[in-house]
């Protein structure tokens, strides 16, 4: 609704049914009235847009089209509707042999452009009104079988249909209950922008003198007689033409526009970024090659991550860990200065002694090392490997292309990967899911890393892929000195490759504590998440330890400790936000014994 | 519930090689193994949702239920909650709503929950729903697959305590399907763990993870992280 | 492999389609095209000539081997053989439509990809909003309409292009423009959609974390991949560009096989209107399968996902 195209086709479309309405009854009579004193005139005081060859008013004779016109394209989508929708409902219900067949023939039909479907109607039926509508009516409707399929396939797939299947639900209660309420809606609208088009191919047709024949007018009959005179009397052909294009458009902008802004999401609430900084916070520790200071970031009046600060050592291994919008993917982001637009970032991000922004391109391409999550997006499917490595070197260290490749296919060996030579000359998507990510670990490697920023790069691996690639990670530490930022939502992941977790909530760090002491620590938050997770040695008689309530978004953080709605330790004082105090942000921390 | 050399072919693949096993009644049966190695296929066979060679004996039509991995994606959005519940539930009228009501309050959610569309709910909210569901048909086998991996750790453990306390309640027999041998540990009484389509080892809880015979087995156990 | 069957089994319904045309037709062709008063052994005759008082699959095989010859019969109207007409008006039609595909392509992936970058992630509102109602006009808007007001304007107004029929360079501006712009509009959009897609995947940020030049980023890593994208949906593009030139080609008086298709619908000349519907099925068939093959040099995994 707020699209400004939805709301001009919105208004256009009424315009259009109203016209429709009242068209023939008002100016019906002025249209057939014949002046023989101005015939085949252009604009004048008596004709606004001229007349025909019989001196028809062409003004009143297009608004009194209008009924015709609109009725014509009716029938054609009705047609169209009748014919397409079943049609393409059809695979979704039937059983997939039988499936087969049908979606092959509405590709087929899709391949061709409607309007040579409808020449092919027009030359069965003969030119005319019938014709046309039959035609264009046909031709609408391998769109909307395909609009219809591709729509019931995809919900037609959704878990919660073969759930029902699952419980016996029969195929035709499925269409009813589960498939078509949820495609509706977008059917509908697609039908609405359908109508628009056909309207616009029977103006075609009519224009072509393959649509409405004489005696009767539409406004593409209208367009037709005037065509001779476009040179001459160009007004003459203004009106049906304005008219044709308003209504088409409206109808097609309206349908598409509102299916669009019916599939899109909500954007973020606008306003600023707001969080109570606390000023001044002693002097930056000269031996940190990561100081993040007062890190906040917003999104309109959002603050997924707020004031975030810490420092990582020289070769220090750190893990942020967190559950799902706890910001700790966002943080990550922002060390590597890619928060996107219109994300803001306040705060300081010191990487090697300097601001992040005071870098040059060349120096942090080189210096600092990224991973992210899904290592089959990681790499672009339509470059090969090597290449993908190379360009670093020659984008970076003026190496040639040459030299560049072969330091490509040496770091693909220095992360053991199998083949190197080989494997550089592959695309993607002939590389394992683990090799992948070691492929984008071995780009971190290509410059001399100081800082490895690893976004869960493990949790789209197996298990056993997930140990060698952390392994791959330690070895990599171990090598270059470079520091590694490990970012996971699995406490026990960050535990296996790092030294010291970092624990946030809410967009908060709310624990600083050495891995080792996990089991011994002071946060209830960490103390839960702890306990929470089963491992090997878990004792199964007694029921795991779960936390009340859940995390809240980053709209709902209330002012105190955000934590304490769902905290068996919280009291009044929670309600005044605890301040990371000697690697912990609790009013009521744990204390041993 | 006994399943006897079950294969699953997709094309020229196959997923699934001739696999045998037993659930008994009362027992949450494990089934682990790495990404393609057929278990996730073994779940839709058995509920029959792609086609299989082999038999199954023990059980009823309809008999064996399913949850999925995302909570998201496998309620209807377009469906209240209550609705959703009800649909395999073998009642008319009235007695068909009192008893989603009472399949809710089985699962620990509140009976006004019925009257709301599944984006109102959390992801383990939605997760107990669609055990509520799959309760509702009266199964003689639940299979779960994977159904905590898309939850966050601490909604993952109340889940996991429910699908116990279902069974000690009910006499729930369970398939419970996960690549997390930590999770499959805590809450099955058998483990089978798969590899390339087969079953390469087979025993109790004890056995599986205290003394593992199967090489594969040995290597998984290796890899599992644990907190110090 | 599988693609080429496709493509025959197509091309062997199109044919068929074209065959069963004459005999969907309601009441006696013949009868119609020479109209009520001729008289009835003529009415006959011209039958036999046509051969439709033979068996249908009789019909049928003499209409495959004629077909394969290139013979479709003799025009009712010019008394021209049907397939010599289309031949003579063909090259004026492809004039048309192969520079209006180059000119469709040159100008859509460009400013599709532009406008991508510009409007990436709800940046630039105002260009989004521009790009997004032009296009969404052009696309819905028919050709005829835009060539009507372009012949308004650039020949009635500023004399500057002759209104109509082929002479110099100058007589193409104006139909390859109209025929481009709807195209142009639907390619752009796609492009677009799928370059911002792309612009927010892992390969792009991890691009990005490189640090690699901007221009690097969006012509070596984005450009392939929105290519592809593009080429995908630009299939049926370029096949309803052809149809659009049926249109065109009467608004500009072009002596292509447009005009001659109307003409033959109008005028009932069966024969005419039945080589040249198959003509322009066959022309949009391969054009939809030169665009797959295309995609498959371009994309190695798209032959994957067929077969996998």
């Amino acid at each position: 609704m707020r699209s400004l195209p939805a709301r001009a086709g919105l208004v256009l479309v009424l315009a259009t049914l109203a016209l429709a309405v009242a068209g023939p009854w008002v100016w019906g009579d002025a249209a057939a009235r014949i002046d023989p004193d101005h015939i085949v005139e252009g604009h004048g005081s008596a004709h606004f847009l001229g007349t025909d060859d019989a001196g028809r008013d062409m003004l009143a004779r297009t608004l009194a089209a209008s009924r015709l016109t609109l009725e014509l394209a009716g029938l054609a989508t009705l047609l169209g509707v009748v014919l397409g929708v079943p049609l393409g409902a059809l695979p979704a219900v039937l059983p997939s042999r039988a499936a087969r067949p049908v979606s092959a023939t509405i590709s087929f039909l899709v391949a061709f452009p409607g309007l040579l479907l409808a020449m092919f109607g027009a030359i069965i039926t003969g030119a005319g009104a019938r014709g046309a509508v039959v035609g264009i009516g046909l031709a609408a409707a391998p769109a909307l079988a395909r609009v219809t399929q591709t729509l019931a396939a995809s919900v037609g797939a959704a878990d919660y249909v073969r759930a029902a299947r699952v419980l016996g639900v029969s195929r035709p209660r499925i269409l009813v209950r589960h498939i078509l309420p949820n495609i509706a809606e977008p059917v509908i609208l697609s039908i609405t922008a359908q109508l628009g088009y056909n309207l616009l191919g029977l103006a075609t047709l009519s224009l072509l003198g393959l649509g409405v024949q004489p005696l009767d007018y539409d406004w593409g009959r209208l367009m037709h007689d005037a065509l001779p005179r476009v040179q001459i009397h160009p007004e003459v052909i203004a009106g049906p033409a304005l008219a044709v294009a308003l209504a088409g458009t409206g109808f097609a902008l309206a349908g598409e526009s509102l299916a669009r802004a019916a599939a899109r999401t909500a954007s973020p609430p606008r306003g600023e970024p707001r969080v109570d900084l606390p000023i001044g916070r002693g002097p930056l520790p000269g031996a940190a090659v990561l100081s993040v200071r007062n890190l906040t970031v917003g999104f309109g009046a959002v603050t997924p991550v707020r004031d975030v600060s810490f420092d990582l050592a020289h070769g220090e291994l750190a893990g942020l860990v967190g559950e799902s919008g706890s910001g700790k993917s966002l943080t990550a982001l922002a060390i590597g200065g890619l928060v996107p637009h219109p994300g803001r970032v306040l705060g300081e991000i010191i990487l090697d002694g300097r601001p992040l922004a005071a870098h040059s391109r060349r120096e942090l391409g080189t210096a600092l090392a990224m991973v992210f999550q899904d290592p089959m997006a990681s790499l672009n499917p339509a470059l090969r490997v090597g290449s993908q490595l190379a360009e670093v070197a020659t984008a970076h260290q003026d190496a040639s292309r040459a030299e560049a490749w072969k330091r490509a296919v040496d770091r693909l060996g220095r992360v053991h990967l199998p083949e190197p030579g080989v494997r550089a000359r592959q695309r993607p998507h002939e590389l394992s899911g683990g090799m992948r990510q070691r492929a984008v670990i071995a780009m971190g490697l290509m410059g001399t890393p100081k800082l490895v920023v690893a976004d869960e790069p493990t949790t789209a691996l197996d298990v056993t892929v997930q140990r060698r690639v952390l392994d791959l990670l330690a070895e990599v530490n171990d090598d270059t000195g470079a520091a590694a930022l490990l970012i996971s939502h699995d406490l026990a992941v960050v535990a296996t490759l790092c030294t010291r977790v970092l624990v946030m909530y809410a967009g908060r760090i709310v624990e600083d504590l050495p891995a080792a002491d996990l089991r011994r620590a002071r946060h209830p938050y960490t103390r839960a998440l702890v306990a929470s997770l089963p491992d090997l040695d878990t004792d199964r008689s007694v029921p795991l330890v779960t936390v009340p309530g859940r995390q809240p978004s980053p709209e709902e953080v209330p002012p105190g400790c955000a934590f304490a709605p769902r905290c068996p330790s919280a009291a009044e004082d929670c309600a005044v936000r605890p301040e990371l105090v000697s690697g912990v942000a609790c009013h009521h921390p744990h204390e041993e014994g | 519930m006994r399943v006897d050399g079950l294969s699953v072919r997709y094309g020229r693949f196959l997923a699934v090689d001739g696999v045998s096993f037993e659930v008994g009644p009362g027992e949450i049966v494990g089934l682990v193994g790495e990404s393609g190695s057929g278990k996730s296929t073994v779940a839709r066979a058995l509920v029959g949702l792609v086609p299989r060679t082999g038999t199954v004996e023990g059980v009823r039509r309809g008999g064996v239920q399913m949850v999925f991995q995302d909570p998201y994606a496998s309620l209807n959005p377009r469906m209240r909650v209550g609705r959703a519940v009800a649909e395999g539930v073998r009642e008319k009228g009235e007695r068909r709503a009192a008893e989603a009501r009472r399949l809710l309050a089985q699962v620990g959610l509140d009976a006004g929950l019925a009257g709301r569309y599944p984006r109102e709910l959390s992801g383990g909210q939605r997760q107990r729903v669609a055990l509520a569901r799959a309760l509702g048909a009266r199964p003689d086998l639940v299979v779960a697959d994977e159904i905590t991996s898309a939850l966050d750790v601490s909604v993952q453990g109340a889940v996991l305590n429910l699908v116990k306390e279902l069974r000690r309640d009910l006499g729930l027999s369970v398939l419970f399907i996960s690549h997390d041998l930590a999770v499959v540990r805590y809450v099955c009484d058998r483990i089978l763990v798969m590899r390339e389509g087969r079953i390469v080892e087979s025993g109790t809880v004890g056995q599986v993870i205290g003394s593992p015979g199967h090489e594969y087995t040995k290597a998984l156990l290796e890899a599992v992280p644990r907190v110090p | 492999m599988r693609r080429a069957a496709r493509f025959a089994i197509s091309a062997v319904l199109v044919v068929l389609a074209s065959f069963a045309m004459l005999h969907l037709i309601p009441g006696d062709p013949v009868r119609a095209a020479m109209g009520p008063t001729a008289p009835a052994d003529a009415v006959a005759a011209r039958r036999a000539e046509l051969g439709l008082d033979r068996p249908v699959l009789d019909q049928l095989w003499t209409y495959l081997g004629k077909v394969a010859t290139g013979d479709f019969g003799v025009s009712a109207l010019t008394r021209q053989p049907a397939g010599e007409m289309v031949a003579d008006r063909l090259p004026a039609t492809l004039q048309l439509v192969l520079p209006a595909i180059v000119v469709a392509f040159a100008v859509a992936v460009p400013l599709g990809m532009w406008t991508a970058a510009r409007t990436e992630h709800g940046r630039s509102p105002r260009t989004e909003l521009a790009f997004s109602s032009v296009t969404g006009i052009l696309t819905v808007l028919p050709e005829f309409l835009l060539a009507v007001f372009m012949i308004w304007l650039f020949s009635n107004r500023l004399g500057w292009l002759p209104p109509a029929e082929r002479s110099g360079p100058s007589s193409f501006v104006m139909p390859v423009a109209a025929m481009a712009a709807g195209p142009i509009a639907l390619l752009a959009r796609y492009v677009r959609l799928e370059a911002v897609r792309e612009l927010s995947s892992d390969y792009i940020r991890l691009a990005r974390a490189k640090r690699l030049p901007v221009h690097r980023i969006h012509l070596r890593h984005l450009l392939p991949n929105t290519l592809t994208a593009a080429l995908t949906s630009g299939g049926t593009v370029l096949s309803s560009l052809l149809a659009g030139s049926v249109v065109i080609e009467n608004v500009f008086r072009w002596p292509g096989l447009g005009g001659a298709m109307v003409d033959a619908i109008v005028n009932k000349d069966y024969a005419l209107a039945q080589a040249s519907i198959l003509v322009y099925g066959i022309i949009a068939l391969t054009v939809v399968f030169a665009v797959d093959l295309l995609l498959v040099a371009l994309d190695p995994r798209s032959t994957l996902r067929e077969t996998g």
